[in-house]
């Protein structure tokens, strides 16, 4: 969907280029059920994997009956017993209902809907901060509908601050309404099927209304253990987040019983990683090597109208561990080429590195905001896997004309004060 | 008791003369000195006590210092250190020194005034030229650029800056960005958009948009150039003498220039076929991105990434395009790269004609057309066909024939036209050097001619007098660092080549591709690992969109010596293009199946 948001870009800007295009509409259904039919695709894809490789694939509900031994129950309620030598609970989380909130459960929809929703949503408030609240209210802006993102307090609390706010700074620019330091008191249903949404604003007390068409809740997400029984085997979890509780061999308190995945406390919920982690898991079980997982320097992109690439620590984080005094960050304002022809505003197109100041200054973090830049970030993550230096990086002959080169062109540090803007071609 | 010294070669010999000559004319004060020395510890306080700035080379810190110290003798009949040059003057050692210091003979000659208008002149202000320029600039020297484009054979001509901004990487690019715009045209309408059926591409609005940008490049360079306090001369310079260049502006009057130093950085402009009617009725890039009309059905002769680039978009823009090509396409690329591209580029309609090469005349068919006659390189077979455009992209040729180089001695390869230079891009002329794609060997890229004229105005003004170390990486453009895989050659005594590689590869379908319903099997990821050297990454080959994106920070990764294992190790982005480098599983030489699945 984000991707269909980027086209709707890409059709404006081809008109500049000499495409004789008019802006068109957009067809919700359309676009809903292509998605919906790859993602079945993918579904089909799975189940014929599974087959393939004579994985036993039961479509039940399973919990724990002892340490041992699970009860799996099918859509019809049947229960089936099953037991096995290890146990892996991968059963992931799903997204929270504020529930504190009148009407939130009744009226609101979340991430698990908005992508199967068959009719556009029309005029939606996304409720939240994260990376989904901010990647969903991206998209539908771009969509061509009115959006507005909700706030409590800062924006990507995990990612690099100043990287966050540019991040917002530029949905703002673009069409999103952003309501920061408000949290939503109740949601009512209006006679005409709309929704009322009233809210307060923290700092100033004073409260407000609003009507939209759909509310989307992406206020965190709660894993998926509170059916599972683990009492019944002895499995951990941490009272406050209610996460399963694991140690470096993805162990849980009951030594053959295994958590991977956004279930398990203190990982990234994060796709690769959990795949990574799997796979050695099951390497390991197998006694086909005692790989760990390293849950180091994981790269990640967010998928917002600019996108957001990251590897290693934010500048706040680097700072904490080594001192401001040993950490130097690099820093530039670029414009991609592809935008200037469309003129485009590129003023949050920003890459910042985060080295250590002593030489060769070590990367400890490369922060890339602009298009593609899931793309850009995935090879340096691998440099700084390799423990690339600024030095190694500054030696890196460019590929001209990308985005990418420009960080290999990275030359003004935030201490010497000077203007970052990229000039010259 | 005398040192051994080593045996110099007389090619090291001349060379090394050259690099000493050149540092004796480019610095006021040169003491060839030794850190322990006391008596070069006198000399050294004697300059710093007159407050006079020196430049030192320590012999003990080098490694060549003893081949120094012998060619030195060559040139002053003097073995030892220190040896003091001041304004090219040999003064001689410490003893002579001082007694001149005494006499006031050392003030005189430190009085002289540098004879020439500027310590550095460079002819040629594209990427290489300009970089230096600014750089010696930045350094507080006084330097001018020459730079003024001799038209195409059909009258086009542009700004400062060279061909990167005005007939390059930038509109290439930019053009190129025009074309997929077209594709997620068609995308956008399985992702919902409402896009009528036929979009049809205007071509003058196109290249307005894009000159437009191009010339705000040419105003900014200028800008930065006036800033910088560079002079900057919109002529044509050519030797003719020693350290004097006339410089001839577009209405023909001369003016002439002295320097201490010169940088030749003018580049290269596109070959023509040599057959007749050739630059009467053909383009080439130099003309193709301001052209005024649209080219239509145009015919690309060429093999290059020139020639594959501009066929790409042109086809991408709705036109008719075909490419003839003589033999191997994308020659010194990874050839199954190469082949990939070409089947890409089929697939969306481009015509290849392969082994044929366009014969003695070109000339008018009806009105508006161009007929080609072509014929096969590889028998007797003919073929005709009617263009509205030819466009040439079979080579680029060096800019050194018409800039009086014959009347200074800068030695040029006859065959190529390029001018060798030392590992410190000097030519056979000691004062002289050479940047960017003029020089032989240089990879023909801007960010290499760029970081070459920085590091070589440091060298010449930043007082520091060393090498250059570190190797400058190939990357290209659509395939990148390459490594070409080895034709497997059998032999019964030593091992194959390939055996000491092991290739990973794979097909991949990109995320944004699967409902745009476009191909699951075009694109293609392959690395190249060295077995000898635990499998260190030494190739990486990416064929899909954004392979520059991509191929960028895999770059910087394997000059910190990535493996296959880090890439097994590193957590790949989801979803991403680039992500699949972290998965991949399938050899080449296990034979197995790599097609993707479908819709």
């Amino acid at each position: 969907m984000h991707q269909a948001a980027l086209l709707g870009g890409m059709i404006h800007d081809a008109s500049h280029y000499g495409w004789k295009v008019a802006q068109p509409p957009h067809d919700w259904g359309k676009m809903a059920e292509a998605v919906q039919n790859h993602v079945k695709s993918l579904n089909w894809g799975h189940r014929v994997q599974l087959q393939d490789r004579k994985v036993k694939y039961f479509n039940f509900k399973a919990s724990f009956v002892n340490p041992h031994m699970v009860c799996g129950v099918s859509k019809g309620g049947e229960e089936t017993l099953l037991s096995a030598d290890h146990i892996v609970i991968a059963t992931g989380g799903r997204p929270r209902y504020p529930t504190h909130i009148e009407g939130a459960l009744e009226y609101g929809i979340t991430s698990d809907d908005i992508f199967w929703l068959k009719e556009s949503p029309g005029k939606t408030l996304v409720v939240g901060a994260s990376y989904v609240a901010l990647e969903c209210a991206g998209f539908l802006t771009g969509l061509g509908l009115d959006t507005t993102v909700m706030i409590r307090s800062v924006p990507l609390r995990a990612f690099d601050q100043q990287m966050a706010s540019l991040v917002t700074e530029h949905m703002a620019v673009h069409g999103t309404r952003i309501l920061r330091g408000c949290t939503p008191l109740r949601v009512e249903r209006l006679s005409d099927g709309r929704l009322q949404v009233t809210w307060v604003d923290l700092a100033s007390d004073k409260k407000d209304t609003g009507t939209f068409d759909t509310v989307l809740w992406a206020v965190g997400r709660v894993p998926e253990t509170r059916g599972l029984n683990l009492e019944k085997a002895g499995v951990r979890t941490n009272p406050n987040t209610q996460k399963i509780l694991v140690d470096a061999q993805e162990a849980t308190s009951v030594p053959h019983i295994y958590a991977i995945g956004d279930v398990a406390e203190g990982r990234p919920e994060l796709t690769p990683t959990a795949i990574m982690a799997g796979r050695l898991l099951a390497q390991r079980l197998c006694s086909r090597s005692s790989d760990l997982m390293d849950y180091d320097n994981v790269p990640t992109t967010v998928f917002t109208p600019l996108e957001y690439g990251c590897v290693g620590l934010s500048e706040e984080e680097a700072v904490a561990r080594h001192g401001e005094e040993r950490v130097e960050v690099y820093h530039a304002y670029y414009k991609p080429l592809e935008f200037v022809v469309p003129e485009r505003d590129a003023s949050q197109c920003y890459i910042k590195m985060v080295c250590l100041r002593e030489p060769p200054q070590l990367v400890l973090g490369l922060h890339f905001l602009g298009p593609n830049a899931g793309e850009v970030t995935q090879g340096f993550a691998l440099g700084i896997k390799c423990g690339a230096s600024y030095q190694h990086v500054m030696r890196t002959v460019g590929i001209h004309p990308t985005c990418a080169e420009e960080v290999a062109k990275l030359r003004i540090s935030k201490r010497s004060g000077l203007d970052p803007t990229v000039t010259g071609c | 008791m005398s040192a051994a010294y080593p045996r110099l070669s007389s090619a090291a010999r001349e060379e090394l003369r050259r690099r000493l000559l050149g540092l004796i004319e480019g610095h006021r004060v040169v003491i060839f000195s030794k850190s322990y020395c006391p008596h070069s510890a006198r000399v050294k306080e004697l300059f710093s006590s007159l407050g006079v700035d020196c430049n030192i080379l320590e012999l003990d810190q080098v490694d060549d210092g003893a081949s120094v110290q012998e060619v030195l003798s060559e040139i002053t009949n003097q073995r030892t250190v220190p040896s003091i040059f001041v304004n090219k003057v040999h003064v001689g050692g410490c003893d002579r020194t001082f007694q001149a210091h005494q006499s006031g003979v050392l003030q005189k000659l430190l009085q002289e005034d540098p004879t020439y208008d500027y310590d550095l002149i460079v002819i040629g202000g594209g990427s290489g030229g300009l970089s230096c320029a600014q750089e010696a600039a930045a350094l507080g020297r006084r330097v001018m650029v020459l730079d003024l484009v001799v038209p195409s054979p059909q009258g086009t001509s542009w700004g400062v800056a060279g061909t990167c901004v005005n007939v390059g990487c930038v509109p290439k690019k930019l053009m190129h960005q025009a074309a997929l715009l077209g594709q997620a045209l068609t995308d956008s309408r399985k992702f919902g958009w409402e896009c009528s059926q036929q979009v049809k591409h205007n071509w003058e609005t196109m290249t307005e948009a894009i000159q437009k940008h191009v010339g705000s490049l040419n105003r900014s360079y200028q800008r930065a150039l006036r800033e910088k306090a560079v002079a900057y001369v919109n002529s044509y310079g050519e030797f003719v003498e020693h350290h004097k260049i006339k410089a001839t502006n577009g209405k023909g009057q001369e003016t002439y220039y002295t320097a201490a130093k010169f940088v030749i950085a003018t580049g290269e402009r596109p070959r023509y076929l040599g057959i007749q009617g050739d630059k009467e009725y053909c383009i080439t890039s130099d003309d193709l991105f301001s052209l005024p009309y649209c080219p239509g059905a145009t015919l690309v002769v060429g093999a290059s990434s020139v020639a594959l680039e501009c066929a790409g978009f042109l086809a991408g823009l709705g036109l008719e395009v075909t490419v003839m090509v003589s033999s191997q396409l994308l020659r010194g690329f990874d050839q199954e790269m190469a082949e990939k591209v070409a089947s890409s580029m089929q697939q969306l309609g481009v015509r290849f004609l392969r082994k044929f090469v366009p014969l003695q005349q070109l000339e008018k068919g009806s009105p508006g057309k161009l007929k080609v006659v072509a014929k096969s390189t590889e028998g007797t077979e003919m073929i005709e066909g009617l263009y509205n455009t030819v466009l040439l992209a079979i080579g680029r040729d060096s800019c050194t024939k018409k800039i009086g180089l014959e009347k200074i001695g800068v030695k040029v390869n006859e065959k190529t036209g390029k001018i060798p230079v030392n590992d410190v891009e000097q030519s056979s002329v000691p004062y002289v050097y050479a940047v960017g794609d003029v020089v032989e060997g240089q990879t023909e890229l801007t960010p290499v001619a760029v970081q070459a004229g920085r590091l070589l105005a440091r060298r010449l003004f930043g007082g520091r007098l060393e090498k250059v170390t570190g190797t400058v990486q190939l990357v290209q453009k659509l395939s990148s660092l390459y490594k070409e895989e080895p034709v497997k050659r059998r032999s019964p005594w030593t091992p194959t080549l390939a055996s000491l590689l092991q290739v990973y590869h794979t097909l991949f379908w990109p995320l944004e591709w699967t409902v745009a319903c476009r191909d699951s099997n075009t694109c293609y990821a392959k690395i190249i690992c060295s077995k000898l050297d635990n499998d260190r990454v030494i190739g990486f080959h990416v064929l899909g969109p954004k392979a520059g994106e991509i191929t960028q920070g895999f770059a910087a990764a394997m000059k910190c010596g990535l493996t296959k294992q880090l890439l097994d190790d590193t957590i790949g982005i989801h979803p991403t293009c680039a992500q699949v480098f972290t998965t991949l599983e399938t050899t080449k030489s296990s034979g197995l199946d790599i097609t993707q699945k479908g819709c």
